[in-house]
């Protein structure tokens, strides 16, 4: 029997049951659709959160301090106070692959403004950081180097903290509140950033001069962290290397001793949280996996129903010249077309799924051709895999019992 | 030429139920040349479908030799039996196992589509004039469903006739059929024997065996009886005579 032969019989087998291969079908429908759904849904997550990431500025170098354990005991609160603004001069003297480089000073506490007051950090930083940071101003000025070398009272606000304390549609610039019961004179406000990708909001902070900060607010001489960019995102891990060296001879660190700051680049952090991505992807799909093979198994149960249904016209196929691998044939070609046309529309099924909850989670969903490939394949798979014991009970029948058979 | 369809000679077959061995076919010789109408009958138990199972290579004798035209069929392996089957034989049934849900054409093509030298368009063409030939030109299109149980029978004997077969087997082709289909199909056979087709038929009612050229009667897995048949019926007066008597019936 030729391959044209084979293929019109079984179709016509699965014509004359509609009904049934259509149901039979669904299964691999549901499994494909939802196995290329869940990696579109991973997928999307994991470009959102890269761009998320990259808009932070995928060339930024961050240096915190390590908190160091020697001999069993923590050093805490000593070893985080190993940076110093000297370090900022070095790195800006010496380094070539680091564009600009701003200190950085936290300090967080009550904000007032008139009978309104909030809690939020206050970053003490250069002017340099919102370049780093890629931070941009939506009304008013950053402040300029005069301001931070006299320890001006001067901030910009971010758009939550305005909106806690002034409302929405006012504009702050020029006004006055109080950080800590000092009062600042507001400069600037910062365009909206949203949510961060772990859920952060990112406009919850007012950035001021790290000299007002230091001294004014936290009352420390020493820094929290740098932030530097890397000339180009593909110098970050040159940059990386040198602000080690770097430090560790300002901080005059002995070989052999560990590093008692940490440097990361921003694309470092990126792969990380990717891979993390990637871990969900993952696991979404398996779970998607799983509806596959169940509806794998549905394919074979209908197989071996549809072959006993079929015992006798399998006895009179045989009897009229049908050998035992056509026979085989032809059940094996009815479950790899039921799962390679539920394949088919599976992955229809899967794109419009895909898009459905794109819209409803206002994420965006990224179909990979490999999923679409890979699904497929498993389709083909699971046809000839689940097909094959049904089809070979089909074959293995005696004829003259597969006549008679009621 | 060799005009000898089927020469079996000293056949037996044991069958192995548990322990117990049941010997279906106790050696039984027998001939028949080409154009012959042979009835095979006997009571259930008797060896006849065993026999009729042999005859159509479905099932393999335990020992003893069976040539069909010219074939010696016992060294045969089991895909070369279904090739066997598939270009020297034909096949009717009691249940006449139509598809269901599919054409009358269809039925009668699928023979040829376990014959890779068969084109589309000749299977076609072959399976048409087959059902031409049982005179159910009208009725190519029609599902089994839509077809009478004796309709359905021209549909089976069509396609035991598509792959033109050296061999035509029925087993109990009438089994199912009131007296006067059952007289009808016999016609059909009738008129394919007359055209030459060794047609070889299994029943247990006498008066059907009657139609055939010769009788084979089986008991207790031997032949116990062989003769020609004496006074053969004619389908065709049959019917004739049957019209009358209706006819005379639905007068008074």
């Amino acid at each position: 029997m030729n391959i044209t032969n084979l293929f019109r019989i079984a179709i016509r087998a699965l014509l004359r049951n509609k009904m049934r291969s259509f149901l039979t079908m669904l299964g691999i429908i549901i499994g494909v659709g939802s196995v290329i759904a869940m990696l579109a849904i991973g997928e999307g997550s994991k470009v959102s959160m890269r761009e998320e990431m990259s808009s932070m500025g995928t060339n930024m170098v961050m240096i915190m301090p390590n908190f160091q354990r020697r001999g069993g005991v923590n050093l805490g609160a000593s070893s985080s106070m190993v940076l110093k603004y000297s370090d900022v001069v070095a790195l800006r003297n010496e380094s070539t692959a680091l564009e600009s480089v701003s200190p950085s000073v936290q300090a967080s506490g009550q904000v007032i403004y008139g009978n309104q007051n909030t809690q939020t950090t206050i970053y003490g930083v250069s002017e340099e950081y919102l370049k780093i940071r890629k931070l941009e101003i939506s009304s008013g000025r950053i402040f300029n180097s005069n301001e931070v070398k006299s320890m001006a009272k001067v901030c910009i606000l971010g758009q939550t903290v305005v909106e806690t304390l002034f409302g929405t549609n006012v504009d702050p610039v020029g006004l006055s509140l109080r950080i800590k019961n000092l009062p600042f004179q507001i400069i600037g406000v910062l365009k909206d950033k949203g949510e961060s990708g772990n859920g952060q909001d990112q406009d919850d902070l007012i950035i001021a001069p790290y000299t007002t900060v230091q001294r004014r607010l936290a009352a420390i001489d020493y820094l929290n962290g740098i932030y530097a960019s890397a000339v180009s995102e593909e110098k970050s891990p040159v940059a990386i290397a040198e602000v080690e060296e770097i430090l560790r001879r300002t901080h005059k660190l002995k070989e052999g001793v560990t590093n008692d700051f940490r440097v990361m680049s921003q694309s470092e952090l990126i792969e990380t949280v990717s891979s993390m991505t990637d871990i969900m992807t993952y696991l979404l799909g398996a779970i998607a996996g799983i509806s596959l093979l169940v509806g794998g198994i549905g394919i074979m149960n209908i197989m071996f129903v549809s072959v006993t249904e079929r015992t006798r016209e399998i006895g009179l196929r045989m009897s009229i010249g049908g050998r035992s691998r056509d026979i085989l044939a032809q059940f094996l070609v009815e479950s790899m077309l039921l799962s390679i046309m539920g394949g088919i529309l599976g992955i229809i099924f899967g794109f419009l799924m895909a898009k459905l909850a794109g819209t409803i989670m206002d994420n965006p969903t990224v179909i990979k051709t490999q999923a679409v490939v890979l699904s497929f394949m498993v389709c083909f798979a699971i046809g000839v895999f689940f097909g094959w014991y049904p089809a070979r009970k089909a074959a293995n029948l005696n004829p003259i019992d597969a006549l008679r058979y009621e | 030429m060799n005009n000898t369809v089927i020469e079996i000679k000293n056949l037996r077959k044991d069958y192995h139920i548990g322990e117990v061995t049941v010997h279906a076919l106790r050696g039984v010789d027998i001939k028949i040349r080409t154009g012959e109408f042979v009835a095979i009958m006997g009571t259930s138990g008797s060896g006849k479908s065993t026999m009729l199972n042999i005859l159509g290579c479905l099932d393999k004798p335990t020992a003893g030799d069976y040539i069909l035209d010219g074939i010696n069929v016992n060294s045969m392996s089991k895909d070369e039996l279904a090739k066997l089957r598939n270009i020297k034989l034909g096949f009717v049934f009691q249940s006449y196992n139509l598809l269901a849900r599919t054409t009358a054409l269809e039925n009668v093509e699928l023979p040829l589509f376990y014959d890779s030298k068969v084109s589309a368009k000749e299977r076609h063409d072959r399976a048409i004039k087959a059902l031409e030939s049982v005179g159910l030109a009208d009725r190519m299109y029609h599902m089994p469903n839509q077809l009478s149980g004796g309709q359905q029978q021209r549909v089976a004997i069509a396609r035991s006739l598509v792959n033109d077969p050296v061999l035509i087997l029925a087993d109990e082709p009438t089994g199912n059929l009131d007296t006067r289909t059952s007289v009808e199909i016999m016609e059909l056979f009738q008129d394919l024997n007359d055209k030459g087709k060794t047609v070889v038929f299994v029943t247990h009612e006498p008066d059907i065996a009657k139609y055939a050229t010769r009788n084979v009667a089986f008991r207790d897995g031997k032949i116990k009886k062989e003769f020609m048949v004496e006074e053969r019926l004619f389908a065709r007066d049959v019917l004739k005579n049957m019209t009358v008597e209706n006819i005379e019936e639905f007068d008074i």
